[in-house]
């Protein structure tokens, strides 16, 4: 029998084409990325007592104590804003960021146990996270609204503008973002453990090199560069714009953040399916 | 016309051993650099056959070395080997776990792997949830799986223990519920590790009937497996895996009698030879002669139904031994423990000291064996903690007839049940 001519629909190779991703298959198992999201969510809050309060928490702590250290202490400007509702602002799209990043980095590592006995797409892991930070982010973001409203009708210090159609996308871009970090991370990272250490503090010093606890317009001309190389940098400065009214809304920077992303993303999904095929032997 | 739904290709998985971390980017520098010189890999030339007692010069071996097969549609192919002999690296291929070095594996349909029962069970779930997430892992859709939902509760026997988080699960329980989500999965190729291993009789003749049912649906199963009765009574053909290559594939009860007589050629001197298979085993000692012999000291390998009979044994020592003891264990040709034999005084078992040197050992049985084939497996063991000085499994077979020892003592019935005649004392009031 003649197997070059039957059809096959599965083919087991040593490698294959760079491009094949497979990328049909996650809708195949989509049902699979919701049951992860819910067991993330479910399994988080069991044994708690406060539970989901705890989305709550973490945002309001954070923004009174950057309030506390850099708004009153430092004395950074906050471009005449109020500084709790400024800092909120930035750390709750920087929260979505670098929690999707940070927990994406270690797919492999941390799915070892499963990932060696069953076959699914991979990739369904991260995408899992993406969604409950995503979430995550929803409730967070709520918060935000509810003290965005109550200083939009007290103070008449906020100027909303119609940039706000863009935020959807915004959060989809630097979802994609910390995706596209994360996966590329956690490809190197099965064979070289060194890049785990790097990620903690690696996010730490990126979050100062974005405009969350400072206005992009006290950056020195000098370092301004530096600063918007970032590509965080504009998706948060336009977020900021969008609902403040400050800041810089500037369509070439938004478009180096976008482009860096789809670049990177598309490396990410490269390297990490090409590692996903035998990290098993390296891990 | 036979209908191959899979087919393995020249397949070969290469492992680096040891650590990784030293050597290792050097190693990837060489290999982008060949690579880059439109070469070969330089590490693929290099690598030894898988065979763990020898310990090669190569930083590489081959756990697997060209293995091709092919199943045909609603076959039941089972898979047997000595530990390492590269049988689970196999299923890690054909489920997709990890790639093969070189060649290729084509199927047909959807494979599932059950190379492990209740992946990704999370233990703050409750059975409920995990039945669904377990399920999803596996390759089925949330409509799917909510369809069988009521078979797999029934089929698993922890209705009760529902909405209650695994971790509160006994191992069983876990192992139950987590068989039962797998048998359910309706894949065209099935893959299954040596699940059975865990759970009791009952649950485990449930769960190879339902295997059976699965094949008799038209799909096919590939199952690996220690347990050769569980293979035999299931796989109509098998493959016999030795050190990464193919020794033999066929009927079944073919292959598994070739696979014991590996281990046959002892019978004939009672050498057993330094290369012999020792899984485990501390090398102070080794088992060198075994022997069955008769009362009149004349060597046998079958015996006449109640015939009396002792074991010769001689073990050398290496490092001298303290408190060890040295036990018999008689087995069914299938790998099934019949029965442990240790010397034992009128309080506790004997523990030994052995000088360095040749020990010859003699021991006699009072035991009656009904007619069937039986294999021995040594072990040498320190006393106090288990530890296994040397260990050599189905090393010697016998054949008990149904021709009685004493004459008119033939044994009477055409079927055999059981192993052994013990003796009793019946009184009727």
């Amino acid at each position: 029998m003649n197997t070059e001519s039957e059809n096959w629909d599965l083919i087991i190779e040593p490698k294959s084409k760079w491009y094949d991703l497979r990328l049909g298959e996650i809708i195949r198992y989509k049902d699979l990325m919701f049951l992860f999201v819910r067991r993330d969510f479910v399994a988080l809050y069991k044994q708690t007592i406060l539970g989901p309060l705890w989305f709550f928490i973490q945002p309001i702590i954070t923004s009174i104590t950057f309030t506390v250290i850099f708004g009153n202490l430092a004395k950074i400007s906050t471009d005449g804003l109020p500084q709790v509702l400024f800092y909120m602002c930035g750390i709750t799209l920087w929260t979505y960021f670098s929690d999707t990043l940070t927990k994406t980095s270690d797919t492999f590592t941390a799915n070892a146990n499963i990932f060696g006995k069953v076959y699914f797409p991979r990739l369904i892991v991260p995408l899992s996270v993406v969604i409950s930070n995503l979430i995550k982010l929803g409730v967070q973001f709520s918060l935000f609204i509810l003290l965005w409203v109550y200083y939009l009708i007290t103070t008449n210090s906020l100027h909303p503008n119609a940039a706000l159609i863009l935020v959807p996308f915004l959060v989809l871009l630097i979802g994609f973002l910390g995706l596209a970090f994360g996966i590329i991370i956690s490809s190197l990272t099965t064979k070289y453990r060194d890049l785990k250490f790097l990620v903690v503090f690696g996010v730490q010093l990126m979050m100062y090199a974005s405009p969350i606890v400072y206005p992009l317009s006290i950056v020195p001309v000098k370092y301004k560069w530096l600063i918007l190389a970032n590509p965080v940098t504009s998706i948060i400065e336009t977020f900021k714009y969008a609902f403040l009214g400050v800041g810089e809304f500037n369509w070439m920077h938004l478009g180096y953040s976008f482009g860096f992303t789809v670049i990177l993303f598309v490396l990410g999904l490269i390297i990490f399916h090409r590692v996903e095929k035998s990290f098993m032997d390296t891990v | 016309m036979s209908n191959i739904v899979l087919k393995a290709e020249n397949i070969s998985k290469q492992y680096r051993l040891g650590q990784l971390g030293t050597g290792t980017i050097s190693h990837d520098l060489n290999r982008a650099w060949a690579k880059l010189r439109g070469k070969e890999d330089p590490y693929l030339k290099v690598g030894d056959a898988n065979d763990r007692s020898k310990s090669g010069g190569s930083d590489y071996v081959w756990s697997l070395k060209d293995i091709n097969f092919e199943v045909k549609q609603g076959e039941v192919l089972g898979i047997i080997g000595k530990n390492g002999a590269g049988k689970s690296t196999l299923l890690k291929i054909l489920s997709q776990v990890t790639t093969p070095t070189t060649g290729k594996v084509m199927a047909k349909g959807r494979i599932a792997s059950l190379l492990e029962v209740g992946t990704g069970f999370h233990p703050d779930l409750s059975g409920r949830e995990n039945i669904f997430l377990n399920g999803a892992i596996l390759g089925m859709s949330k409509s799917e799986i909510k369809s069988k939902l009521d078979e797999i509760i029934e089929f698993s026997g922890v209705a009760k223990y529902l909405d209650t988080p695994v971790k509160r699960y006994s191992s069983g329980m876990t192992v139950r519920l987590g068989f039962a989500i797998a048998a359910h999965l309706e894949p065209e190729i099935l893959i299954v590790d040596e699940v059975l291993a865990v759970g009791d009789q009952e649950f485990q003749d449930k769960c190879i009937g339902k295997m059976k049912n699965v094949s008799n649906s038209g799909r096919t199963v590939l199952f690996v497996s220690h347990n050769l009765g569980a293979v035999q009574n299931l796989c109509g053909t098998c493959l016999y895996l030795k050190n990464g290559k193919i020794l033999e594939s066929g009927i079944t009860s073919k292959v598994i009698e070739s696979y014991l007589g590996e281990n046959r050629n002892v019978q004939l001197t009672g050498e057993i030879p330094n290369d012999f298979h020792r899984q485990y085993g501390t090398k102070e000692a080794y088992f060198r002669k075994i022997l069955i012999k008769d009362l009149q000291n004349n060597t046998i390998d079958r015996l006449a139904f109640s015939q009396p009979f002792k074991i010769v044994l001689e073990v050398e020592v290496l490092k001298e031994l303290k408190n060890v003891m040295i036990n018999i264990n008689l087995g069914t040709t299938l790998g099934q423990p019949i029965l442990y034999a240790v010397e034992k005084e009128k309080i506790g078992y004997v523990s030994k000291d052995l000088p360095l040197g040749k020990h010859k050992i003699e021991v006699t049985f009072d035991l009656k064996l009904l007619p069937g084939n039986y294999s021995f497996t040594l072990g040498l063991n320190y006393l106090a903690n288990g530890t296994t000085i040397d260990w050599v499994e189905n090393v010697c077979f016998i054949a008990v007839d149904k021709i009685g020892y004493n004459k008119n003592e033939n044994y009477p019935w055409d079927s055999v049940h059981g192993y052994i005649e013990p003796e009793t004392k019946w009184i009727y009031k």
